[in-house]
């Protein structure tokens, strides 16, 4: 593989999360490089989508700060996280499930939107073009994740493992700077793992979008990622490349237990 | 025969004021997933506001004809009604984003006695008329058929060819525009929708800006018909049973639904009334409804709910 990893484009530090008097993430800091797959793991319960969710402006967490591309979080909900160019798919399929597959998709076009959203709401000269030209994105889109058969069905009906894709087609259809993978593999099986990890690595290939995973399966993370952070009980216990995280002792424990 | 056809056309239409009413709850629970209660309350503020602008505009400025006097204030309800969705989602709903539906229920439920309260105090708490020059007169229609033809209320037929005007419509903005998709995006999962970046504020405020104009449509031909009032709100009662049958999610299901229960109640009145003892029409929609509720809960277009267990 000889691809460009860039310069840092998302900066954690300090970060802290509680919900009460539990505590989510405890000072958790990382980094992330342009063009990279960083990848996020740990066990069960480890703050993982947590510390998703912060990145994505779910959640406002009490301490630390989050930078991207120079720009503070602070204070940001997920929609103007999504103007500065971070995509996200979600851990429980989060798809609008009446709509089809193409429309699904091309809600994730709307921040390219240029018309207004009244002009749009009449179909006007500017905004009817715009809308074929979104469709063009938006189809090649859909070659790019092999879903061609399925574009006017109701994504309700779909199997598991295609609904996923479409989250990924609607998070890709925003041209994301970053994008943030919410356990993309959890609840398939082998055959449709593979695919996503290919789907995965032609993104990061092709598009050059940096991307940010949350995985549990361990052997998969291990052969994509360029770098993985561990997490365990809100704490990060281990960040490298995979190689060496896997030598850790620390994630060791924290994956297989301890003898006391 | 030939009574037994006036029955039905009457029947027919007044189920198409119906579905005008519940159209406004269809729309508002697609696009947002809320199922608003202040929909009638909309429809007598919406009314207010026509009728009174009506009264004020041609003494502001001194507009002499009917028609001007009427476009101007219909325009002026209508911004009103714009003001009154931005009001309520500044207000109410941009507080409430990713709650239950429950949560949003009350809300809505808390906005009906707000809206019936500031209504009449900013437009006064008296009967007043609107008079868009409806034709009141009847026709008669296919004389050539039936000994005495049909007896058509003309104002009855306009407001039906208004309502479905209204609703291909709103089908066209649905299902064909990008607001559209963004509306039954947000409707979906709000999550989500933040999370592609659709502004669900702007999204609010057009969903009710839109039912607020349905609103209006629905106020002004009640409202000239029965005059404007607060049992106008109540109207909005008639529009429940449409929607349990038709499904909520559903516009065809509005106007279908509509025409059953419009339909239903003129034929069981004349027909089944005289054995029960008449008066049926009033609670007949609503008994129609419960046993609907009892075989398809989702409504005749509703979207079936399965749950994976």
């Amino acid at each position: 593989m000889a691809k460009k990893i860039g310069e840092v484009i998302l900066e954690v530090k300090n970060i802290s999360l509680s919900f009460g008097g539990v505590k989510a993430l405890t000072d958790i800091s990382f980094n992330v490089r342009e063009h990279e797959i960083r990848s996020i793991i740990g066990p069960n319960g480890a703050g993982k989508s947590s510390m998703l969710n912060c990145i994505n402006g779910v959640y406002q967490p009490q301490q630390g700060e989050i930078t991207f591309r120079g720009q503070h979080f602070k204070h940001m909900n997920s929609r103007q996280v999504a103007e500065m160019g971070v995509a996200r798919t979600f851990q429980n399929l989060a798809l609008f499930k009446g709509m089809s597959v193409l429309d699904n998709i091309m809600t994730g076009r709307n921040l390219h939107m240029k018309s207004n959203l009244f002009l749009q709401a009449l179909r006007w000269g500017p905004a009817e073009r715009e809308e074929i030209a979104q469709r063009e994105k938006v189809e090649r889109i859909i070659d790019f994740l092999e879903i061609q058969a399925y574009r006017k069905t109701p994504v309700g009906r779909l199997p598991y493992g295609l609904q996923k894709r479409v989250d990924l087609g609607r998070a890709l259809a925003m041209e994301p700077t970053v994008l943030l993978l919410d356990e993309p593999m959890a609840g398939m099986n082998v055959e449709e793992k593979q695919d996503m990890c290919r789907f995965i690595l032609d993104v990061n290939d092709e598009f050059g979008t940096t991307i940010v995973l949350i995985e549990h399966d361990m052997g998969v993370v291990m052969d994509i990622s360029d770098r993985v952070v561990v997490l365990d009980y809100g704490k990060k216990i281990g960040d490298g490349a995979p190689d060496e995280v896997r030598q850790n002792e620390d994630v060791i424990r924290a994956y297989l237990g301890t003898s006391h | 025969m030939g009574f037994f056809l006036e029955t039905l056309m009457g029947g027919l239409m007044s189920g198409m004021l119906y579905s005008l009413i519940a159209l406004g709850f269809v729309l508002i629970y697609k696009a947002s997933g809320v199922f608003n209660f202040a929909q009638g309350a909309m429809v007598l503020f919406a009314a207010l506001a026509m009728a009174r602008f009506a009264e004020w505009i041609p003494q502001w400025t001194g507009v002499q004809s009917l028609l001007m006097a009427n476009l101007l204030a219909f325009v002026a309800a209508m911004a009103v009604m714009i003001v009154v969705a931005w009001l309520i989602e500044k207000l109410a709903l941009s507080r409430l984003v990713n709650q239950e539906g429950i949560t949003l229920l009350m809300a809505t439920l808390g906005i009906t006695y707000f809206l019936d309260g500031l209504g009449q105090t900013l437009f006064g708490n008296d009967i007043y008329k609107i008079d868009v020059g409806m034709p009141k007169d009847p026709i008669i229609v296919g004389e050539s058929l039936f000994q005495g033809g049909l007896l058509v209320s003309k104002e009855d037929l306009y407001a039906a060819l208004i309502a479905a005007a209204l609703v291909a419509l709103l089908a066209l903005f649905f299902q064909k525009t990008a607001t559209g998709r963004a509306l039954r995006a947000v409707a979906d999962d709000h999550q989500a929708a933040q999370s592609i970046g659709i502004p669900l504020s702007t999204i609010w405020v057009i969903v009710w800006s839109v039912a607020g104009f349905v609103a209006l449509v629905a106020g002004i031909i009640w409202g000239s018909k029965l005059g404007v009032q607060f049992s106008l709100s109540l109207v909005a009662l008639k529009a429940l049973p449409v929607v349990i049958l038709g499904g909520l999610t559903s516009v065809p299901g509005a106007i279908i639904g509509g025409l059953i229960i419009g339909v239903g109640e003129k034929l069981s009145e004349i027909y089944v009334g005289p054995m029960l003892g008449g008066g049926i029409e009033i609670w007949f929609a609503y008994v129609l409804a419960l046993l609907f509720l009892l075989v398809r809960p989702q409504g005749l277009f509703g979207e079936k709910i399965i749950d994976r267990v």
